[in-house]
């Protein structure tokens, strides 16, 4: 069982991420699983999602405490939560960010970085005051976790945006390549 | 043909009541029900569903809609949760006396107060005794399944009883899961349309849901009853055909690993499957553990729940709802399954997961090594147990 | 007694009309047909919609010459009719009297 947690904050797409990915790794044959921080969202709000991959059907409805990989979509929240809480040993962090990964003191953690903020914008997706980055980021994703492929991932970014569905794939795309840390 | 699709809770249970074409849909929102709603009007919208969908101002509305829409011939289905459940409560008296087959989801969700919006199953089990059908999905697969035989189930002669599934707040109602679902074809042959005995017809006017004096209330409920209890085997049958025709298995109570299990812990809805994943790895540790899930509530299904505990030294009801001044009301539906017998397991009460309180495997490795304690003791010693619980936190009051 | 069916459902219309609530009443009202104008008042007001409007033949002497002219007149449902005596205070005329059943 492969358990991802998503950072963000309401309103960035942290939630969406979370099915995308759940989308994509389905598309592979897995069995999978994706749910929200349960409560009440609001816009800014540190929120979080999470994902579920195995190769078996997923018996399992607990929240994931030892995730074994964290995506922060926003850069700030390094400040404001401990984003490697209960993540195993050893284990990958992508954080979005201009930063490079040995900017961040994580301990044992591997760090990633990759600038989705700008991807995302000059894709037109959101604005730079508030841009959506989600897509972007599970592009990254996809380089650093092998978990899913890059082909899956654009599938499930196509069937899960509801509009500009090519500049979202771009932004997958691009965010595949920039990916600091490897 | 199966088409397989990753999809919340609600969207589950909008589908299979979109899929068994229900012609009114009396709704309103409530969290974490509201999806239900919302997907119906968007399948309206879209021209995928042909149904009248009544937007009420409260849930009492709601399911005073529903029932005269049922009245009147219609297939309907409802969604609603906690409060809105409770705000329905005289009415759903009324829909289970007059026999009308509605079929409502409920993402089951803690009453308040303190107001709460996350899974516990104290706002249906305060509905036991509403003369309605429940059923409980572990997951949104089960939503699915059951949410569209409780339609053939409903609407069976030998029944014509309402029904409730209920779906864990948020756990299945907002979790993404792969769902499969039959073609529109295959659940048109499984569900023909709702013929019901009478209908609200202007041309032939009758009066439904009429007053009955000392002489008749009695045989009416006493009809009731036999409605319900005739239901155990239009379940079986259903369930059966189900299997037949779509490959998926259910069953009324389900046991794993209960054979040669000392403890049995009992659960019903999500917390079933961590259950599962908790009695394999206390197994693993070498601990005699079974588990039963629920899956029929009501009719409560006193013989499986028998058979399935009848080589354990205790039953352990893991349960999401508290009767105070009583206990779990679970545990003590269970007790009364093994009142008249004489060789009979010890029964132990455990509160948990209570206003969405994450339920977890340690949680149940805490149920079995108690109630394996009280085995051992043969005593089982205070009946109800908190899990998972800071006594701290709260002031139970006094000086 | 009306057999009632599955889920209290009464499929006879008008069933209601089986059970006479004649027997209620203590006093009846009586209606002095010379007296009433046919003005429906008492019918409107009944509760029980136990009055009827009936058209009469009524012998009628006009500027000397008798004549026969046809006039409505209230008629008493005693089926149904309570005895509540709202029709006897509403009549204008004091056409309808209340009077003691028991003789």
């Amino acid at each position: 069982m492969y358990e991802v947690r998503f950072h963000g904050r309401g309103g960035q797409g942290a939630v969406t991420a979370a099915n995308i990915l759940a989308v994509a790794a389905f598309k592979e044959g897995k069995e999978v699983q994706a749910f929200p921080m349960f409560g009440v969202e609001r816009r800014g709000a540190p929120v979080m999602a999470f994902t579920r991959i195995d190769e078996k059907p997923i018996d399992v409805k607990t929240l994931i405490y030892n995730p074994d990989f964290v995506v922060v979509l926003d850069p700030t929240l390094m400040e404001v939560v401990n984003v490697t809480e209960g993540l195993k040993d050893g284990s990958p962090v992508i954080i979005n960010t201009k930063k490079n990964p040995e900017e961040f003191n994580l301990g044992n953690y591997k760090v990633y970085t990759v600038d989705a903020t700008t991807i995302a914008v000059e894709n037109g997706l959101g604005t730079p005051m508030s841009p959506i980055v989600n897509t972007a980021i599970i592009g990254s994703f996809a380089r650093v976790s092998g978990i899913v492929k890059l082909e899956s991932v654009i599938e499930a970014v196509r069937e899960l945006s509801p509009v500009k569905k090519e500049e979202n794939v771009k932004a997958a795309e691009m965010a595949y390549k920039a990916v600091k840390g490897l | 043909m199966e088409m397989k699709e990753i999809i919340r809770g609600n969207m589950a249970t909008a589908l299979a009541a979109k899929m068994a074409r229900v012609e009114v849909v009396p709704a309103f929102p409530i969290t974490p029900s509201t999806l239900f709603p919302e997907k119906i009007s968007e399948y309206i919208a879209n021209g995928e569903l042909d149904a009248e969908m009544i937007l009420v101002e409260s849930e009492h509305s709601a399911m005073s809609a529903a029932v005269g829409a049922s009245a009147a011939g219609a297939r309907v289905a409802t969604a609603t949760a906690s409060q809105g459940l409770a705000l329905m409560h005289e009415i759903l008296f009324i829909a289970s006396s007059m026999r009308l087959p509605i079929v409502m989801a409920i993402g089951n969700r803690a009453l308040s107060g303190p107001i709460n919006i996350w899974a516990d199953h104290s706002d249906t089990m305060a509905e036991r005794d509403s003369g309605w059908m429940q059923f409980y999905a572990e997951n949104n697969q089960e939503a699915f399944d059951l949410m569209l035989m409780a339609f053939r189930i409903a609407e069976d002669r030998r029944v014509l009883l309402p029904a409730m599934i209920g779906l864990d707040a948020f756990t299945l109602t907002h979790t993404m899961e792969p769902v499969d679902y039959p073609s529109q074809e295959e659940v048109d042959d499984f569900l023909p349309p709702y013929n019901p005995p009478y209908t609200l017809d202007v041309k032939r006017p009758m009066t439904f849901g009429s007053f009955a004096t000392p002489d008749s209330y009695m045989e009416f409920k006493w009809a009731q009853t036999v409605a319900i209890e005739n239901s155990y085997k239009v379940i079986d049958e259903v369930f059966e055909e189900y299997k037949k025709r779509f490959g998926r298995e259910y069953k009324r109570v389900s046991g794993f690993m209960t054979e040669d299990a000392d403890v049995v812990i009992v659960s019903m809805g999500s917390a079933s499957g961590t259950l599962r994943d908790a009695v394999r790895r206390m197994r693993k540790e070498g601990m005699k553990v079974g588990a039963v899930k629920i899956t029929t509530f009501r009719p409560f299904p006193f013989k499986e729940i028998k058979e399935l505990t009848k080589n354990a030294k205790i039953i352990a009801v893991a349960e999401r709802a508290i009767s105070p001044g009583f206990g779990g009301p679970v545990a003590g539906e269970i007790a009364t399954a093994f009142i008249n017998e004489k060789e009979r397991p010890l029964i132990s009460d455990f509160i948990i997961g209570l206003g969405g309180r994450d339920i977890t495997q340690k949680d149940f490795k805490y149920i079995a090594e108690t109630a394996l304690k009280e085995a051992e003791s043969g005593e089982v010693s205070p009946w109800v147990k908190w899990v998972n619980i800071n006594p701290e936190e709260v002031p139970p009051g006094g000086e | 007694m009306v057999k009632i069916y599955l889920g209290a459902v009464n499929p006879h219309p008008g069933s209601a009309l089986e059970y006479k609530t004649g027997s209620w009443r203590t006093m009846k009202p009586v209606v002095n047909e010379d007296k009433c104008i046919g003005c429906w008042f008492c019918y409107m007001y009944c509760p029980d919609s136990a009055i009827r409007m009936e058209k009469v033949t009524v012998k009628k002497e006009v500027r000397g010459e008798v004549k026969e002219i046809v006039k409505e007149v209230a008629r008493i449902d005693y089926d149904y009719c309570k005895g509540c005596g709202i029709c006897a205070a509403e009549c204008p005329v004091k056409a309808i009297e209340m009077v003691y059943e028991e003789k």
